[in-house]
């Protein structure tokens, strides 16, 4: 029982940091603010929400002790990221940040 | 095997933590500083998660949720002054 569970939370973390990795390497290599929070807000999310879920795991079958803050922490997690990856990435197209300059399409360039 | 696992991941959460904090450094325009910062705030959580297993205690489980709740009002406060110029307004028939 210890080692199927020792196995799933393994494999839940080492998910979980790969995201989170893939995240780092998005943020570095990609060409615009745009992008670049693209990959920040949805793969760092995810791997920080597979990594908590680890915790949350590790916690209630190896230790016995049912935590709730951690699964509110995974609930509040996946609604704010991406409210707050909106909200800077409309701010940054307000405060006039250009696009890369090979892209070719633009919704809201005739909106104002 | 679980204790090797969760040194290796602390050590690759450190390692992506570095790149956003280069991009936090490096980054050209504004934006781009606060969602490396926005980044950083969400990969501590992970970090603490993974260091409450490593030390097996349950007294760090308070610190993921508040942080995660800080880094949501800082990012939304500073993408609320690039926007607006200021946070709290006092005139609000705007």
């Amino acid at each position: 029982m210890t080692a199927t569970a020792e196995i799933v939370i393994i494999i839940f973390l080492l998910l979980g940091v790969f995201l989170t990795l893939a995240a780092a390497f998005g943020v570095i290599r990609l060409p615009d603010v745009y992008t670049r929070n693209h990959a920040a807000s949805k793969s760092a999310t995810l791997g920080v929400m597979l990594i908590l879920l680890a915790c949350f795991l590790y916690f209630y079958l190896i230790e016995g002790h049912f935590s709730s803050r951690v699964l509110l922490g995974i609930a509040f997690i996946f609604i704010t990221a991406p409210v707050g990856g909106h909200l800077i990435s409309r701010a940054a197209y307000n405060s006039g940040v250009k696009l890369w300059e090979k892209s070719v399409r633009d919704d809201l360039k005739n909106k104002k | 095997m679980l204790e090797t696992v969760m040194q290796l991941s602390l050590v690759l959460v450190t390692i992506a933590m570095i790149g956003f904090v280069y991009r936090l450094i490096k980054g050209p325009s504004i934006p781009d500083r606060i969602v490396a910062l926005d980044a950083i705030g969400i990969t501590l959580v992970a970090m603490i998660a993974i260091l409450s297993m490593l030390l097996r205690t349950n007294a760090f489980l308070d610190v993921i949720l508040l942080l995660g709740i800080l880094s949501f009002i800082g990012t939304t406060a500073f993408s609320k002054f690039l926007e607006k110029g200021e946070i709290i307004e006092n005139d609000r028939n705007r």
